[in-house]
């Protein structure tokens, strides 16, 4: 939008164009050399977009930045860019932008007004409208006054190192990500490094990898991660060729683009795919997938060694145009998305005097073999077109016939201008298509690029030990992916005697506990009598009835009996807090035994009461450091006996680290969910609330735990926490509701554990 | 001809349409010449039935089928006492008056029945062909024109879905698989009328389908679902509409692989 360019303008305010910029100097009224050489030429262009008022405007807030003392730099970077900016936003936007200009001078920042406006005309033009300008506004002075070092934190006392990173970021950030998206990743980055500001710095600069990722979270689009799983389905379904999906990302390499590629570690695809020309981000990624199955099926590499750059780019063409053909034979319902996406340049929209126009014939060339209705009037293209097309219906379908093809119709193309260095490129990429390096292989080099495609490794890779789990961030309200590492280990081995003998300590216990099991122990045949329909005739009652019957009553006729399987249909997971405060001795107990070998004693005499039940049980510990390193160490599975070895890993449990529940919880459950089972139990045994040393807040992993235990009862499992801390009734409630049990005097937890456990189940 | 009369409802009076995929017809017939129990294993909706059902045609014999489930009793099989006017009746089950009349008793997905039920048919199966009526006191000998067959579908991944060892080992065995495409479309077009050139698109989106067993899915489509599918687009239903509530929406309720499914419907009945 031009700035007011009707704005009224007496002839008397325009004499001659020399005097006015003098005059114009003047009002400036700034020393700096650089600024002085570059005045004249400023205004020039100024006047060209802006009318009287905005450039008196214009010259004004030149002369307060003149005036602020941060330098030429502010100064040179407004006088250049601010035209562009008043014609994009109106301008109106000035008094915005100078408000806050107002604003961050008065704070230790000030000297982040230079690469500010340096970037504000790219920023501009990514934002479009005044008022997200204002919120971008809003939102760097939220950076600058949470990232300030400050005292009292009231008085900042030293700049942001986050503010000029973000400034520098934002516009190549903004066109990836509306300014909510932004807003976003920049407030987890305040929160993740709230008192770290060069790590804050790196965060905005992009240089961690946390900050990729949760930005990566933020970006509009389909992701590959949400449809991995679908789309290994589609693979196998529909082309029986299960091979592994492998992400990059567009986002950080501008120049670049990478395109889809397949090599021997798999199918290479962008991490996420925006909706366009009416085909959707998944639909985009199946087609992409069909052209590199049907590739993977149909093409035979070529050598490269004798091919020419142009040879080449034709015979991809050729072979791209086949395999489309392939995959649409075989799927007629993909042309709609297939054509959508497949460009269909103008004819005439390349000139072949002035630029290399072969990209342009060869996409045209595919295009008329894919699409019957292309309209193109270009005999050549027409004739290869049906050549093609006979040459398909010939059955000498195979690249080899493709690379002859191709070599003659750049014969039959030819033009000097091909070898142009300036390339026409307008409308000519078909962005499902691969960059097609399965199809050369070199006979000069070493043979790595052959193997490609042939030694593709078998999908099924082998099951890694290390597994990564979400977190709750109750702050934002969301998941932050992947964040965990769970290490996944099975315990070492102790003495299984020690376990034995625990035992023997607690016979008495032992003999109560079996009383009370014998109850519970299922009874195999229940016997339902009096029933209308049943297995066998209860001749009891067949007699009375009969009897009934002979007296002329009415009979009963319910004299049949069956019988009725009774089992208890349950599993359950134990789940042991490892952390180091497990290796205290027990407080107000006379003897040094520590709580962890209490907890041991527990679970021994818990374990070998639901053996006797028959239930399936697994016992499990847990404990970490930081979220780059949570561990989970399995002490028993539900397939293994309750014998010698579990008891021998039970025997030799260790206390470290802190208590990171979330995560510990995500995985048992995700080991119980597994058990097809009627009602699924997960018992934690804990001596404190959730805490790791890489986090501060305390509120954020109760939070989480929180959000763990409601997605497993989502999945049918129910949590039941065992708290030992006298103290806990506060933030346990908070994390499992009303599903917990607190000991308050330790030394009691092995009798306890088995009856909580029995009267959870009976 | 008393025992024709008493299993004449049992009896398959117009052939059933049956597309032999092997050998399997001769091999049941001889497996009959000597009375050698049959079972018949595979995947659901093969064809399992349909194979029974053409045999017992074939050899004009009564079939008398009992689908197995889970709460049926070795009373259901053998028998039981019922009251009437006069006192109990004794009446016989199914596995009882196919053994005294002479008939083919067809034990539908036996696994479904619970283990001590199954153990009944033991002295059926071998050489003894005798079935003894506890309850009753009476020890049945099998009418000479009298087969066992069971079915079974092996997919199931469950210990408990399973028979046991001696049960196994009293029976011959042919095992049944989806018929080759070429055979499956003929199927279709045969029994359902619908257009030869769509067979095989519905063929190639069940094949889909049976790649992803194991992999979320339990069992792939069968030849059942396909025949329902292809009779609902012989009726004139839009091929996606038909496939999707013949084809997709009995399978799964995966979304993932429902949308992977779907997309193969759209991909190949543009």
């Amino acid at each position: 939008m031009p700035c007011s360019p009707d704005s009224p303008r007496t002839p008397s305010e325009r004499p001659d164009i020399e005097s006015r910029t003098e005059d114009w100097r003047q009002r400036l009224d700034c020393a700096f050399d650089p600024v002085q050489s570059i005045f004249a030429d400023c205004l020039t262009a100024a006047r060209e977009q802006l009318g009287w008022a905005a450039l008196a405007a214009y010259i004004d807030t030149a002369r307060l930045l003149c005036k602020l003392g941060r330098g030429a730099e502010p100064v040179l970077a407004f006088l250049e860019g601010w035209p562009t900016v008043c014609q994009r936003l109106g301008p109106g936007s000035l008094d915005t932008v100078l408000s806050w200009v107002r604003n961050i001078q008065r704070t230790p920042n000030g000297d982040v007004l230079g690469a500010f406006f340096q970037a504000l005309p790219a920023t501009a033009a990514s934002l479009g409208s005044r008022e997200l300008l204002a919120t971008y506004l809003d939102l760097l002075m939220e950076v600058a006054q949470q990232s300030s070092t400050s005292i009292h934190r009231r008085h900042a006392i030293l700049p942001s190192r986050a503010l000029p990173e973000l400034i520098r970021i934002a516009p190549q950030l903004l066109k990836q990500v509306n300014l909510q998206g932004l807003r976003e990743w920049a407030r987890q980055g305040l929160r993740q490094h709230a008192k770290n500001p060069e790590r804050q710095a790196d965060y905005f600069a992009m240089r961690s990898a946390d900050s990729r990722a949760l930005f990566q979270s933020q970006r509009q689009g389909t992701l590959l991660r949400a449809h991995e799983r679908q789309l290994d389905f589609y693979l196998r379904a529909l082309w029986d060729d299960p091979v592994a999906l492998i992400s990059y990302s567009e986002a950080f390499d501008e120049l670049r683009r990478p395109q889809p590629y397949a090599d021997a570690n798999g199918l290479h695809l962008p991490d996420l795919r925006v909706d366009r020309d009416g085909v959707s981000g998944l639909d985009q990624y199946r087609l992409t997938l069909a052209h590199l199955a049907a590739h993977r099926r149909f093409t035979q590499s070529l050598a490269a060694d004798n091919v020419s750059p142009f040879q080449r780019v034709s015979i991809e063409c050729l072979e791209d145009a086949r395999i489309d053909t392939l995959v649409l034979q075989r799927f007629p319902g993909l042309r709609k998305p297939l054509l959508a996406l497949h460009p269909r340049p103008e004819e005439e929209a390349c000139n072949p005097a002035r630029e290399s126009c072969i990209r342009h014939r060869m996409t045209m060339l595919s295009r008329a073999i894919l699409d019957p209705g292309h309209g193109y009037r270009d005999p050549v293209t027409r004739k290869f077109a049906d050549l093609f097309h006979e040459c398909l219906a010939r059955d000498l379908s195979d690249t080899a016939s493709m690379a002859e093809l191709a070599k003659e119709y750049l014969v039959a193309s030819r033009r000097p201008s091909d070898a142009f260095a300036h390339v026409y490129f307008i409308d000519t990429e078909v962005p499902y298509r691969d960059d097609n390096r399965h199809l050369w292989h070199f006979n000069d080099l070493d043979d790595e690029s052959e193997q490609d495609m042939a030694a593709a490794p078998p999908a099924n890779a082998p099951v890694s030990l290390v597994h990564h789990y979400p977190e709750w961030d109750y702050v934002s309200q969301s998941y932050l992916t992947d964040w965990v590492s769970l290490y996944e280990h099975l315990h070492p081995r102790g003495r299984a005697e020690d376990i034995e003998q625990l035992l023997h300590k607690h016979a008495g216990l032992v003999k109560r506990l079996e009383h009370i099991l014998a109850q519970l122990t299922p009874q195999d045949r229940e016997r339902l009598r009096r029933q209308e329909d049943g297995s066998e005739l209860d001749l009891d009652w067949a007699v009375r009835s009969w009897l009934d019957q002979r007296c002329r009553r009415d009979p009963d006729t319910r004299i049949n009996q069956s019988f009725r399987q009774v089992r208890r249909d349950l599993a359950v997971s134990l789940l042991l807090d490892l952390s180091a405060s497990l290796g205290d001795p027990v407080q107000g107990s006379r003897s040094a035994q520590s709580v962890l070998s209490l907890a041991q004693e527990a679970v021994a005499l818990l374990a070998w009461a639901i053996d006797r039940l028959g239930d399936p049980f697994a016992i499990a510990g847990f404990h970490s450091n930081t979220r780059h390193e949570a561990r989970y160490w399995h002490i028993k599975g539900f397939s293994e006996a309750w014998r010698e070895e579990p008891r021998a890993r039970l025997a030799a449990l260790e206390a470290a680290y802190s208590t990171r529940m979330g995560v510990a919880l995500r995985h048992a459950g995700h080991y119980l969910s597994g058990q097809k089972k009627e009602k699924r139990l997960l018992l934690i045994l804990t001596d404190g609330q959730p805490a790791d040393i890489d986090v501060s807040d305390p509120d954020y992993l109760i939070a989480d735990a929180r959000q763990a235990v409601l997605e497993l009862e989502r999945d049918g499992i129910l949590c039941h926490c065992i708290s030992l801390d006298p103290h806990a009734d506060n933030y346990v409630q908070k994390i499992f509701g009303k599903r917990f049990s607190i000991i308050d005097r330790v030394e009691r937890l092995p009798e306890r554990l088995p009856e909580i456990f029995l009267t959870l189940t009976a | 001809m008393v025992q024709s009369d008493l299993l004449h409802d049992y009896r398959v009076h117009r052939e059933p349409y049956y597309h032999p995929q092997g050998d399997e017809i001769e091999l049941f017939l001889a497996a009959y010449n000597r009375r050698l129990p049959v079972m018949v294993k595979g995947p659901t909706g093969c064809g399992k039935s349909r194979f029974v059902e053409y045999m017992a045609w074939k050899l004009g014999k009564p079939l008398l089928t009992v689908a197995c489930n889970e709460d049926m009793t070795a009373a259901d099989l053998v028998g039981r006492w019922l009251l009437d006017a006069d006192g109990t009746r004794w009446q016989d089950g199914m596995l009882t008056l196919a053994a005294r009349h002479g008939g083919i008793c067809y034990l539908d997905e036996i696994v479904e029945a619970r283990q001590d039920s199954a153990v009944v048919i033991h002295p059926l199966t071998d050489h003894r062909r005798q079935l003894p009526l506890d309850k009753k006191g009476e020890l049945v000998h099998a009418h000479p024109d009298f087969q066992l067959v069971i079915s079974y579908n092996p997919g199931y991944q469950s210990v408990m879905k399973d028979l046991k060892q001696s049960t196994k080992q009293r029976f011959t065995a042919f095992r049944f698989d989806y018929p080759s495409a070429d055979v499956e479309a003929e199927i279709l077009v045969r029994e359902t009328g619908i257009d030869p050139d769509l067979a095989p698109r519905l063929i190639e989106l069940a094949q889909s389908a049976r790649r992803l067993k194991g992999h979320g899915l339990d069992e792939g489509i069968s030849t059942r679902l396909l025949v329902y599918a292809a009779s609902l687009m012989a009726d004139g239903v839009t091929a996606a509409r038909a496939c999707r509530m013949a084809l997709v929406d009995p399978l799964t309720d995966d979304d993932d692989i429902r949308a992977t499914l779907e997309h193969a419907i759209d991909a190949l009945f543009p």
